[in-house]
C-alpha cells in the first residue's frame, strides 16, 4: 500500500553541488591513510552506488559526509558550506538535510520502532500530530506496520535494518547516505527499499548506497563511485547481466 | 490515531545515577535546611541582641547605709545621672521613679505595703546612640570609681560577647550552607557527566539525526529536576521533624535571653524555598554541564 503522502514536505535544495570534496584524506589517529586525495562532486538529484571492497572506506568516506568526523586533510564542502570549518552550533542545521542509514543500524534498544522513526521529526520540532500521522503510514509502506509498538531487541535483523531505513528517510531529507541497506533484507524487501530510495531520488533527494550487492547495482544501473587502494574513481552503470 | 508516548530520548531508566542523585540531593538538602535553620534562629535572636544593646542600658545605684531619708541615695543617683549625660553617645538618661521599681517587682513580691520599705536599688534608663555608643566598660568603670554602689547592668556587656559569638555562628552556618550548595552542584554535575558518558552512544545518533546540544540538554535537564526534586523533598521531609523537635525543646528553654529562639511561619516559608532551589540548582547544573561537554563532540 503506498501512502497518500508519504513524508512530510521537503526544502527543494538550491545548489547544484550536494557534496564536493577536494583532495580529501582520512586516517585513524597515527595509522596510514585509509582515504587519499579524494575529489567528487555529487549533483543535487543525482544517485550513485559506492562500491568497494571490505575495508576499502566506504564506511569512512560517508562518515565525512554524513560530518561525524573531520578528514585529516583537505576540504569537504556540503550542501556549498564548507564542512571543514564548520561550527559546532551549524551541525544540526546541515544534519537534518542528511538521512543516513548505518550498517549497524544505530537504533536506540528503549524506543519502539515508531519512537525510532521519529526521532529525526522530534529533534526539529515537529508538532506530534504531524508525527502521529507521517510515522505509520511509512512504516507500513516498509512492512512495519506490525511492529509499531515492539522496540528493538525483539525485532530480526531485518525488521531493525527497515526501522533505519524509515528513520533516514522521514524527514525527506535532501542527501540520503545509505550503508549496505539491503544487507539483511531479502531480495522482495531489497526492490521494495530500492523503489524507496528510486521515489525520493525522483523527489530530488540525492542517494549515495554503499552496497557490495552486485545484482542490485547490475539491476538499477546506477553509476558507481569506487573506492580502491584508498583513491574514488568514478565508474559508470554496472551492465545488467544478458 | 495512535498515540505517541512522550519520553526521553536516552534510556536513562538504566541508569546508575538513578539513586545515586537522589540520595545526595536529599542529604544535602537535609544538612542545608538545618544550617539554614540555625542561621534564621541566630539572625532573629542577634537582631533582638543588638537591639537591646544598641537601644538602651541600665544603671543600677544601691542604696546607701544608714540613709533612713535616701537623700544620700537621691545624690547618688543625681550625680550618676550627671556623669551619665556627659558622657558622648548618650542620649537620653532617666532615673526610675519609686512607683516604677515597685511596679517591676510587684510580680514577685505583690501589691502589699512592703514593697515600699525595703531598700531597693535605684534603677536609671539610659538611651544610647545606635551609631556610637559608648563603651560599656569605660562607662562602667567611671560610674564605678566616682558614684559607689553604682554598676552598668552587667548582662549587657556579657550579651555584647555573645552577640559576637553568635554573629560568628551565623557566619559559620551560612558557610556550611554555601558549602552544601557547591557539593550539591558537584555531585550533579558529576553524575551528569557519568550520565553522558554511559549514553555517549545514543548521544551520537541524536546529533547524526541533527539534535542540538540544547535538546539534549534538556532531557538531562529534566530528569535532574525529577531525580533532585524527589531527593529534595525527602531530605526536607527527613529535616522538618528535626527541627520541629529541637523547636520543641528550645520552647522549655524561652525566657528572658532566649525569646522567639523558634521558628517563625515566615522562617519556615524561607526553608521550605531550600528543596526547590535544589531541584533547580540540580536541572540547571546539569543542562550547562551537557552543553559544556556536547560542545567539545563533533
Amino acid at each position: 500500500m503506498k501512502p497518500e503522502r508519504p513524508l512530510p514536505g521537503r526544502r527543494a535544495p538550491v545548489e547544484s553541488a550536494i557534496v564536493r570534496l577536494e583532495n580529501v584524506g582520512l586516517r585513524y589517529g597515527q595509522g596510514n591513510e585509509i582515504l587519499r586525495d579524494i575529489s567528487m562532486v555529487l549533483e543535487a538529484g543525482s544517485f550513485r552506488f559506492l562500491t568497494g571492497d571490505s575495508g576499502a572506506g566506504k564506511s569512512s568516506l560517508l562518515s565525512l559526509m554524513y560530518l561525524a568526523r573531520r578528514p585529516s586533510r583537505g576540504r569537504i564542502e556540503m550542501f556549498g558550506i564548507d564542512a571543514t570549518r564548520m561550527s559546532h552550533a551549524m551541525l544540526p542545521r546541515v544534519r537534518r538535510r542528511i538521512g543516513v542509514v548505518f550498517q549497524d543500524f544505530r537504533l536506540l534498544d528503549h524506543l519502539t520502532t515508531l519512537d525510532n522513526v521519529a526521532l529525526p521529526l522530534r529533534v526539529a520540532g515537529v508538532k506530534e500530530s504531524e508525527i502521529a500521522r507521517h510515522v505509520p503510514e511509512l512504516l507500513h509502506w516498509v512492512g512495519l506496520g506490525e511492529t509499531m509498538k515492539a522496540k528493538p531487541p525483539e525485532l530480526s535483523g531485518g525488521e531493525k535494518q527497515r526501522i533505519a531505513i524509515a528513520r533516514a528517510v522521514i524527514n525527506r531529507p535532501d542527501l540520503l547516505l545509505a550503508d549496505e541497506p539491503t544487507g539483511n533484507v531479502d531480495d522482495r524487501i531489497a526492490q521494495r527499499l530500492m523503489h524507496l530510495f528510486i521515489e525520493l531520488n525522483r523527489l530530488g533527494t540525492t542517494v549515495v548506497i554503499a552496497t557490495h550487492n552486485e545484482p542490485l547495482i547490475r539491476r538499477f544501473g546506477f553509476p558507481r563511485l569506487h573506492l580502491e587502494g584508498g583513491g574514488l574513481v568514478t565508474l559508470g552503470p554496472m551492465e545488467a547481466e544478458p | 490515531m495512535i498515540r505517541f508516548r512522550r519520553r526521553a530520548d536516552l534510556p536513562f531508566d538504566h541508569d546508575a545515577t538513578a539513586a545515586f542523585l537522589p540520595a545526595m540531593i536529599a542529604m544535602m538538602v537535609f544538612l542545608a535546611t538545618l544550617a539554614l535553620s540555625g542561621a534564621l534562629v541566630l539572625d532573629n535572636l542577634l537582631s533582638r541582641w543588638n537591639r537591646d544593646i544598641k537601644g538602651t542600658l541600665t544603671v543600677q545605684v544601691l542604696p546607701a547605709e544608714s540613709d533612713p531619708s535616701s537623700k544620700l541615695t537621691r545624690e547618688r543617683v543625681e550625680k550618676a545621672v550627671r556623669i551619665l549625660e556627659e558622657t558622648p553617645g548618650v542620649t537620653q538618661v532617666r532615673p526610675l521613679s519609686a512607683q516604677e521599681l515597685a511596679a517591676l517587682i510587684e510580680p514577685w513580691l505583690g501589691d502589699s505595703g512592703l514593697v515600699a520599705d525595703l531598700p531597693l536599688p535605684r534603677l536609671i534608663d539610659v538611651t544610647i546612640s545606635e551609631d556610637s555608643p559608648p563603651s560599656l566598660e569605660g562607662l562602667a568603670a567611671r560610674l564605678k570609681k566616682a558614684v559607689p554602689g553604682a554598676s552598668v547592668d552587667d548582662h549587657r556587656i556579657w550579651l555584647a560577647r555573645v552577640v559576637r559569638l553568635a554573629d560568628g555562628l551565623e557566619m559559620l552556618a551560612k558557610a556550611v550552607m554555601v558549602l552544601v550548595t557547591l557539593a550539591a552542584a558537584a555531585a550533579v554535575v558529576f553524575a551528569t557527566r557519568a550520565g553522558l558518558s554511559i549514553h555517549r552512544q545514543s548521544i551520537e545518533i541524536l546529533h547524526l539525526v541533527g539534535a542540538r546540544d540544547g535538546y539534549i540538554g534538556r532531557q538531562y535537564a529534566l530528569r535532574a529536576l525529577t531525580l533532585g526534586g524527589g531527593g529534595a523533598a525527602a531530605g526536607f521531609a527527613l529535616a522538618a521533624p528535626v527541627l520541629l523537635g529541637l523547636g520543641a525543646m528550645a520552647k522549655t528553654l524561652e525566657g528572658g535571653l532566649l525569646a522567639e529562639i523558634g521558628l517563625s511561619p515566615a522562617h519556615w516559608a524561607i526553608l521550605a524555598a531550600v528543596p526547590v532551589a535544589a531541584a533547580l540548582l540540580a536541572m540547571a547544573s546539569a543542562f550547562l554541564t551537557v552543553l559544556g561537554t556536547l560542545s567539545r563532540m563533533l
